[in-house]
């Protein structure tokens, strides 16, 4: 199976995990400071600053772009809920 | 003859209900609500003589802007003050500044009588308004504004300041420029209700201005750092906030008072080193043990300030400053009938006052059978927002000479983490099946 190296900067921990994982699966049990509201995709409180692999991560769907948009979020944010780690290696922080 | 018997608490409460819609500037109406009955507001904040929602109409030569409304249960109220000044027809804009509820109870009813106008809301605002009017969203025309966007009213002239959280974050204030007169809805109000209406008329209320900034905005401090930075420029000889007094008498004031709220009163000693505070509670002396420890590796290195307190019989109160100010939180409890103790609850719930957003955090404990205090403790603080790098350090019963050195890494290890020079770890998945 594929894997991806997957950095918290905040917490200073690397994980490896399988292509397609989502942020929010492995953030809370690390204890990195990316926090969640409605884990849907819809109300923007886990927007995550990508420090580097933007481009390994799945392209965001129209409502990721919608409510990154609508809550300013700048050109390497994603939302934790939503984005999945497909190759390579991927460091974040809370954004 | 007389009556022993005690007054009606209704009738305590009851102030002479404003009769009608006020002027506080020239073509500029208040048209709010006054709720002197309310006694407590959004659960948190007492109110002992009730608040008011603050709406105004502003009325230039080319079209009539309606600023903010209020709580849905003051619609009638609201529109038959509104009726008084204007014509549905000549209303052009509607300006939500804030969406909350208590602002835009009324904006439904208005909007199926006014459904012509032109909405303006902050990029964030958008969201809540298309929560708050679900499928007729799209009937109207909603525009996002942002700092420097202006709306004209022909001789009179709206400009949107984009200040999020203060206390939300679709919040925003609105400046009439050619009468310098700041529409800020939550920032600057406060919980007081006085048909006077004006801060040089209604008495001292300076007592709900603090109150309500210390559980409203503190912990956004420095998103009204960022507000007030956009403020503090303009010409301003009058705000009107969406509660409590207009403030016409020197206003600067108020937003001096607000700078001097948001800024230490007292230079810390540590300068740039980073804190580390240890909070703990002992029951037989383990966890104080291991509070011990922990401090012990933590100062080690010296490059972080660190600090113990004995959380036992303590008033949590005047912990919530220094924690405010902390880099670093470290939390010591005991585990008794499955849950960490009371005075730790205490103190955590106590954080939601400050923003908590970013500190390290970290818990341990001592425990005889079960020792589900820790995790509990470090899912507190991660809803606090806090980042928990290590995981917490569980020991049952008192700790030996080894468990001890274990505690003292732990502290090292917390330390390395504020200092910025962790120890850069690499797991597989699978080694967080189990958490």
């Amino acid at each position: 199976m594929a894997t991806a190296k997957l950095t918290f900067t905040d917490v200073a921990l690397t994980v490896n995990v399988p292509s397609g994982t989502r942020i929010i699966e492995i953030s809370e049990k690390i204890g990195s400071g990316i926090t969640y509201g409605c884990r849907e995709g819809e109300c923007g409180t886990c927007i995550t600053h990508i420090i580097e692999g933007q481009d390994n991560l799945s392209d965001p769907s129209a409502l990721e772009l919608r409510v990154l948009k609508d809550n300013l979020a700048g050109r390497n944010d994603r939302l934790a809920c939503q984005c999945q780690v497909l190759e390579g290696t991927v460091k974040v922080r809370p954004g | 003859m007389t009556s022993n018997a005690p007054a009606s608490p209704t009738a305590d409460r009851a102030r002479p209900a404003s009769g009608g819609p006020q002027e506080v500037a020239d073509r500029v109406t208040w048209i709010g609500a006054l709720d002197p009955g309310l006694r407590n507001f959004d659960v948190i904040l007492k109110t002992a003589n009730g608040t008011t929602y603050n709406s105004y109409v502003v009325r230039g030569s080319a079209g009539v802007a309606v600023i903010d409304t209020v709580k849905q249960a003051f619609t009638a109220d609201f529109l038959a003050k509104l009726e008084a000044v204007a014509r549905y027809d000549e209303i052009t804009t509607l300006v939500l500044n804030h969406l909350e509820p208590d602002h835009t109870g009324a904006v439904p009813e208005f909007l199926r009588r006014a459904p012509h106008v032109h909405i303006y809301v902050s990029p964030r605002g958008v969201q809540v308004l298309r929560a708050l009017l679900k499928d007729e969203f799209d009937r109207y025309q909603v525009t996002v504004v942002e700092t420097g966007d202006t709306v004209s009213l022909g001789d009179r002239t709206l400009r949107f300041l984009t200040t999020p959280y203060v206390h939300w974050p679709d919040t925003q204030c609105t400046y009439l420029q050619e009468q310098n007169l700041l529409f800020t809805c939550d920032l600057l109000g406060c919980h007081y209700c006085d048909d006077r209406l004006f801060n040089d008329k209604v008495g001292d209320f300076r007592f709900s201005f603090e109150y309500y900034f210390d559980h409203i905005m503190r912990p956004f401090k420095r998103y009204v750092a960022q507000a007030l930075d956009l403020i503090e420029p303009l010409e301003i000889d009058m705000i009107a906030p969406g509660h409590g007094p207009v403030l016409r008498a020197h206003p600067q004031e108020y937003i001096r008072h607000y700078r001097r709220l948001i800024t230490k009163r007292l230079a810390s000693e540590t300068g740039a080193q980073k804190t580390l505070l240890i909070f703990y509670v002992s029951a037989y002396g383990a966890t104080a043990q291991m509070a011990g420890a922990v401090y012990e590796g933590a100062a080690e290195s010296g490059d972080v300030c660190v600090s113990l307190f004995d959380l036992q019989d303590g008033d949590v109160t005047p912990l919530i400053d220094l924690i405010e100010e902390a880099d670093g939180l470290a939390f010591g409890t005991p585990t008794i009938n499955g849950d960490a103790v009371r005075t730790v609850w205490d103190l955590l719930s106590s954080l939601v006052d400050i923003e908590t957003k970013g500190k390290l955090g970290a818990a341990f404990g001592s425990y005889g059978w079960t020792g589900e205090a820790v995790g509990m403790v470090e899912a507190r603080m991660q809803g606090l927002k806090m980042r928990v790098p290590e995981p917490g350090l569980r020991i049952k019963m008192h700790p030996s000479a080894p468990e001890l050195e274990e505690c003292r890494d732990f502290g090292r290890r917390l330390a390395a983490h504020l200092a910025g020079r962790p120890m850069e770890r690499e797991i597989d998945m699978s080694a967080l099946l189990a958490r």
